[in-house]
């Protein structure tokens, strides 16, 4: 299976990139990570570097791309393109009284994308 | 990411609303008694919780199961204001404020549940008020929400009560007041 990881500042929980790495690394699974820039932003370094660095942790050979512009849209695209067989993303937070929220980014992919979406929750 | 988020309060506080310990009659004719709680009522609450309709959750709390719900509500008890609805003996409601810290310890997140057999006679919203009213006592000056938007009945709740949407409408209507 293909599957891509959509990573960007804000992802949580923060072990989501490790757990999908993990995961890649159990099964064969091809994984692609792509850091996103919400805004205008471009992609931090920080943010690619450290991807590379999850996946090589893994045993996984790094395949790192830096996407600019609308989060949510060029993750799909990319997804549809590419034929990738599913998304990963994070985002799967809580407010201070624990309610589940969905974040932004998570939400666009998810009425968005006609590629299957998986969401990393907190326990 | 609630840090990320820009809310909206209405420029006007809403209220005053009356403190607890207050006892009203339900539409139900059911005497109900408000009142402030802390940790010694964490059992009381655990067995509300326990007894609570897993189709009445939302937004994946209250958690399921009695370690994870002891957990949540000792953290609610410890952190926030909480108030209670009180029949019969039993606790059939329970509303509390949670600080938004560390970024922002003015502004509470507001959550409200009562059990299925209490709904729809009143007492969500006196329960709210009393709440409302117990957080200003307290010096907390701005609250906010978020609620599916299916939820009309709670929506009509807080729409009377003086909560205005906060302009963050996500898959979530969220919605704010000013107490001070």
């Amino acid at each position: 299976m293909r599957v891509l990881y959509g990573l960007w500042d804000a992802d949580r929980p923060r072990r989501g990139l490790e757990l999908a790495a993990e995961r890649a690394a159990a099964t064969g699974d091809d994984l692609v990570v792509a850091v996103l820039a919400p805004g205008d932003r471009s992609p931090g370094e920080g943010l690619v570097a450290d991807a590379r660095e999850t996946l090589t942790a893994a045993g996984l050979e790094p395949d790192v791309r830096a996407l600019s512009g609308d989060p949510a849209g060029r993750l799909v695209a990319l997804a549809e393109r590419e034929g990738f067989d599913r998304i990963v993303l994070g985002g799967g937070g809580r407010s201070p009284m624990g309610k589940v929220e969905i974040d932004p980014v998570v939400q666009a992919v998810l009425m968005s994308s006609s590629v299957t979406v998986t969401v990393i929750r907190e326990p | 990411m609630t840090g990320d988020r820009t809310r909206v309060y209405p420029d006007e506080p809403a209220g005053p609303f009356e403190a607890p310990p207050r006892t009203v009659e339900d539409r139900a004719d059911r005497t109900v008694e408000f009142r402030a709680v802390d940790e010694d009522r964490t059992e009381d609450l655990v067995a509300m919780y326990r007894a609570f309709d897993p189709s009445d959750r939302a937004q994946g709390i209250p958690p399921v199961g009695e370690e994870r719900i002891r957990e949540w509500v000792e953290q609610l008890l410890d952190e926030g204001v909480n108030v209670v609805a009180r029949h019969d003996g039993g606790t059939v409601g329970h509303a509390t404020l949670v600080p938004d810290a560390p970024t922002d310890a003015d502004s509470h997140e507001l959550a409200i549940f009562v059990l299925g057999d209490y709904q729809g006679a009143g007492i969500g919203t006196e329960l709210l008020r009393t709440l409302l009213g117990e957080g200003a006592r307290q010096g907390v000056d701005r609250v906010w929400l978020t609620v599916e938007p299916w939820n009309k009945p709670a929506i009509r709740v807080y729409e009377k009560v003086g909560f205005e949407p906060s302009g963050n409408d996500r898959f979530e209507r969220e919605y704010s007041i000013r107490l001070a």
